[in-house]
């Protein structure tokens, strides 16, 4: 029997008394790739945050690996990419072996001090997003797609069991957001990583993830592709082209 | 005069001594506050100086109380900046402005009450560094260990946290607790550099040097190195030159302190 590494039980959460989110429950399973999807404001991002312990939950219970959020500390287990972190300040003055370094932190307790499996570490996961050549170019001066790669390096130097990925190429152009999806996509199929990916392209969210979270402030529909197509509801949801259109894709 | 004639008086020894200490701390701290867009909050908290410097006066402390006195009012206050943001929901620098006017306007009625402005206020105001006593040295020297050990201990997380907060807090670091830390570090800090600079100059020694290795960096460990290199050279330059020159030292070097961020934006334009 599969364990579910995330599992969220009446979930709700409000900002200055608005619910942003209401009654989530769901699970999901070691080696899932489930693509997050649902109109602006609807609570894709918070639902990450409170699974990431950044919102705190108004009311219900979210477990990480079995354990409750507050008292999660395998950090190193969880790779996190947060939406926007693409347009920080461009001076930051820290190179992209730096930035990838400062992932190897959640494995540490006081005073965190770096060590030569760190390096190792980080040597393997920029060479595995092939950028080991620019590992000393400062963050801010890389393009788009570079710097996404290098955030996903850092993400990754752990060799996470679940990635959350929040919008994670709105500032790509298409042909580095393909490769970005086929990195996750291998991630997935190979090394057998989580990938929960927020995005709001509904439309192509169905070449790459397995199962489908729709949400607009409470579960809509969750479930495979499969259920998804057959689904009279999303029908009714999406219209029969827009329906159509992500069954075709998957 | 030669330069082992200057070097021979006991109060440039002490000057220069203290003032590396301290630009090599307030440089240290810049590099993080300027990344994160506190800047001002050396400014905020050396207000609050003021009003506990015009306190100790009032009762007649000598020189070396009157710093130690104002480290518990400007600790308090570095807390109360950062609850008075949290609590009641408004931004940092709101924050730091409420806490500073209200510290500008204490020390203004104590001064008031302890007969106006004289000499001794003025030397906090603007800085007398050639006047540090042996006391205040050792008093610097101790805070400069403690400072510098907890910076040194918290590198990583000050590095992270600095860098993204909330990737900082999926690493399993205690975001809120490092940011405590930093902003009490810098309420030392003032304490510390209220001498040197003044009250008034305070936040240009946290930000020039900081500011001025940005533009130079490739890496966040060489922009503290960087960082520290021109603070210290600004505090003995201007200590030298004041001087000679027989002007005001917290003034010149503030003035060395922008020759140097105009050289090091110059250098990066040049570079390009």
């Amino acid at each position: 029997m599969q364990v579910d590494v995330i599992s969220i039980k009446g979930l709700s959460f409000a900002y200055q008394g608005n619910y942003v989110l209401r009654d989530i429950s769901f699970g999901i399973t070691a080696g899932d790739y489930v693509g997050i999807v649902g109109p602006n404001g609807s609570g894709k991002s918070t639902l990450m945050r409170c699974i990431l312990g950044l919102n705190a939950a108004e009311q219900g219970e979210i477990s990480l690996f079995g354990a409750t959020q507050a008292s999660f500390a395998e950090w190193h287990r969880i790779g996190y990419l947060p939406q926007g972190l693409q347009l920080f300040n461009p001076n930051f003055p820290a190179t992209v072996e730096e930035v990838v370094r400062l992932g190897r932190l959640s494995r540490k307790r006081f005073p965190r001090r770096f060590d030569h499996s760190d390096s190792a570490a980080v040597a393997q996961s920029l060479e595995m997003m092939g950028i080991s050549s620019i590992r000393d170019k400062l963050i801010g001066e890389l393009s788009g797609g570079l710097r996404q790669r290098a955030l996903l390096a850092r993400a990754l130097v752990n060799e996470p069991d679940i990635l959350i990925l929040d919008e994670p190429t709105t500032a790509l152009d298409p042909d580095t957001r393909e490769s970005f999806y086929a990195i996750l996509k291998d991630l997935n199929k190979n090394r057998g990583t989580t990938v929960i990916l927020v995005t709001h392209d509904s439309a192509t969210v169905g070449l790459y993830a397995s199962r489908l979270l729709y949400l607009d402030k409470r579960i809509l529909f969750y479930g495979t592709f499969k259920e998804f197509c057959a689904s009279d509801d999303m029908t009714g949801l999406f219209g029969h082209q827009g329906q159509h259109l992500i069954c075709h894709m998957h | 005069m030669t330069l082992a004639d200057i070097l021979h008086f006991a109060f440039l020894q002490r000057a220069l001594l203290a003032g590396t200490l301290i630009a090599a701390l307030c440089s240290v701290l810049g590099v993080f506050l300027v990344l994160r867009r506190l800047s001002l909050i050396g400014d905020g908290l050396a207000h609050v100086t003021f009003g506990s410097v015009a306190l100790a006066l009032l009762f007649r402390f000598q020189s070396v109380y009157t710093s130690i006195a104002a480290i518990p009012v400007v600790l308090i206050s570095a807390v109360g900046i950062l609850k008075i943001a949290e609590k009641a929901r408004i931004f940092g620098d709101a924050a730091i402005g409420i806490v500073s006017s209200l510290g500008i306007a204490c020390g203004i009625m104590l001064a008031s009450l302890a007969g106006g402005f004289n000499v001794d206020l003025f030397s906090y105001l603007f800085g007398n560094i050639l006047s540090i006593s042996r006391e205040e040295l050792i008093v610097t020297a101790i805070l400069f260990v403690i400072v510098l050990l907890t910076v040194a201990l918290l590198y990583n997380e000050l590095f992270a946290i600095t860098f993204e907060e909330e990737l900082a807090a999926t690493s399993g670091i205690r975001v809120e607790r490092t940011n405590n830390i930093l902003v009490l570090l810098t309420a030392l800090t003032v304490v510390l550099a209220m001498k040197v600079v003044g009250i008034m100059l305070i936040s240009a020694l946290l930000i020039l040097p900081a500011v001025s290795a940005l533009q130079l960096a490739r890496g966040f460990k060489t922009a503290i190195f960087l960082s520290v290199c021109i603070g210290v050279a600004s505090v003995i330059g201007g200590i030298f030159v004041s001087f000679l020159l027989n002007i005001p030292t917290g003034a010149t070097i503030i003035i060395c302190n922008f020759f140097l961020f105009l050289a090091s934006s110059l250098f990066k334009r040049f570079r390009r």
